[in-house]
């Protein structure tokens, strides 16, 4: 209730490293999470989320988890981590916590990807 | 705000049901003593229930346990006494699940079933209606008007249509019944089905007309009460109750609904004035006198709902995360809107103890919540980003 009451790192980095969007409208959950990466640690993390109250509760939750850890850290967090962080959800709202941590995941690849592109630049 | 779901049961009910519980216990059935006043409470009630649907007798009222029995009593009850005159049943795609599911158990026992498309405010195509109907077309079962974006149906143009095709109608009226009068012999119904806690009765009894000459094979067999069409001693306190409400319904139905209908224009007028990107569900004047059910884009109904939960606000949403499925409402698909439009819905449905003050806070709290919601979502357009920036 906290998190969806004041969530944590809401709004978006528009000098974001990588960016990943998961989930569909038409489902009734969209969320993308913004990454800022130094040093191999998420410096920044701020996401967006169109959704139910746990939707945006797991989107906050997830920020506050990964923030300041190692991408190697970060893609370990599990769809499990977020609903125990937040003292456990019900078994339908169970996909949102894995929305949560999937949107982590796909804006570290994103990451990635982005920078071999800059590699293959150089 | 949110009566749909739940109704008081009214004061008076409950004062009238209490002698039924503490003294008049017997059974309607037993000629002694003790089965005398069960027994004329029981046709008290039932003459209630009559006269507020203006059935031309009592004993075309048959008492159920509320309106999932009496609508699956109508649809089976009619479809299996009437298989010799045609085995095809129509409807329409915005009935409530009570409707929906026994006419699909039917479509596995023989049957076939017609879905009738609505338009955008939900009312019933008519000359679709009219298409549909085959001469195997034995029952057409549609709702009265519907609970959930509130659209009353056109009930005499229908059974018009109906009965130029010798088919029955049956007219769901559970959330009708009560807000709106009824009329069962000017409009022609064949069978309607009523709830009692809808008036403001206890949960959990309900009834079913049926009107003379139609043949309707029982679900329940037993001994034989309620003219050998649902058998089982009669739940009498609840009965009771249900009458007691029916008569007072009957009595201040009109002005109640006068100033419900009062209050849930300024509901939606102040809802679609103060917010952007705001729209009305359902048809905006045929509409039930309780119902309020408005649609904000980019954000999702249970998150409103929560939001206004914390601000002491019920009200329900037109999204259905918190159900099994993450399928939005079927009524609101059928009036045409996309999904995403569907899950930003919210339905406020008003009842006697609201009050024009508590309209007024909904209006007050409502643009922020929204506002704040819209922040959050990707979805928000960049018009309304610049508005909606979020505040420290």
């Amino acid at each position: 209730m906290e998190h969806f009451k004041n969530p944590r790192n809401m709004g978006e980095i528009s000098d974001a490293d990588g960016v990943g969007t998961v989930g569909n409208p038409v489902c009734g959950d969209l969320m993308t999470i913004y990454i800022k990466v130094k040093d191999n640690r998420l410096e920044d993390i701020k996401f967006k989320t169109f959704g139910c109250g746990a939707a945006i509760a797991t989107s906050s939750m997830v920020t506050e988890i990964a923030k300041g850890k190692t991408l190697e850290e970060a893609m370990k967090i599990t769809r499990a981590n977020v609903a125990d962080s937040l003292g456990g959800l019900p078994p339908v709202k169970m996909h949102c916590s894995n929305l949560a941590a999937d949107a982590l995941h796909a804006a570290i690849e994103d990451y990635y990807k982005k920078q071999k592109e800059k590699e293959v630049k150089k | 705000m949110d009566y749909t779901a739940g109704k008081p049961i009214d004061d008076r009910v409950i004062e009238a049901m209490l002698p039924y519980m503490r003294s008049f216990y017997g059974n309607p059935a037993s000629l002694h003593q003790f089965g005398q006043e069960p027994r004329k409470a029981l046709d008290e009630a039932r003459t209630k229930v009559a006269e507020l649907i203006n059935a031309e007798k009592k004993e075309s009222i048959i008492f159920t346990s509320g309106a999932t029995e009496s609508n699956n009593m109508a649809i089976k009850g009619v479809a299996f006494r009437n298989k010799d005159h045609g085995t095809h049943i129509t409807t329409s795609n915005i009935e409530h699940m009570s409707v929906i599911n026994p006419i699909k158990y039917l479509t596995t026992r023989g049957f076939e079933a017609t879905f009738v498309p609505v338009d955008r405010d939900g009312l019933l195509d008519l000359e679709n209606l009219k298409h549909a109907m085959t001469d195997k077309t034995v029952l057409v079962s549609i709702n009265y008007a519907n609970g959930e974006i509130g659209t009353i149906q056109p009930a005499q143009e229908i059974s018009q249509i109906v009965h130029g095709k010798k088919a029955y109608l049956h007219m769901d009226a559970t959330a009708a019944a009560g807000q709106v009068p009824i009329d069962v012999q000017k409009e022609e119904i064949d069978l309607l089905t009523v709830s009692s806690n809808d008036m403001y009765g206890p949960k959990g009894v309900g009834a079913l007309y049926i009107k003379e000459g139609v043949r309707v094979e029982p679900l329940l067999h037993g001994g034989g009460q309620e003219r050998g069409l649902r058998s089982g001693t009669e739940n009498l306190p609840s009965i009771v109750g249900f009458g007691k409400a029916a008569e007072i319904t009957k009595k201040e139905m009109q002005a109640e609904g006068e100033r419900l209908a009062g209050l849930r224009n300024r509901l939606i007028k102040g809802l679609l004035e103060g917010i952007p990107y705001a729209f009305l569900n359902g048809h905006p004047t045929r509409r039930l006198p309780n119902n309020a059910y408005v649609r904000f884009s980019f954000i999702e109904g249970e998150s409103m709902l929560l939001s206004l939960d914390m601000l002491g606000v019920a009200a329900s949403s037109g999204s259905a995360c918190t159900a099994k499925t993450l399928e939005p409402s079927h009524v609101l698909l059928a009036i045409g809107l996309k999904h995403e439009e569907a899950h930003g819905s919210l339905l406020f449905t008003l009842g006697k103890q609201n009050t024009q003050e508590e309209i007024d806070y909904v209006i007050s709290i409502m643009p922020s919540i929204v506002e704040r919601l819209r922040a959050i979502s990707p979805l928000t357009p960049e018009e309304l980003r610049e508005r909606c920036t979020p505040r420290k």
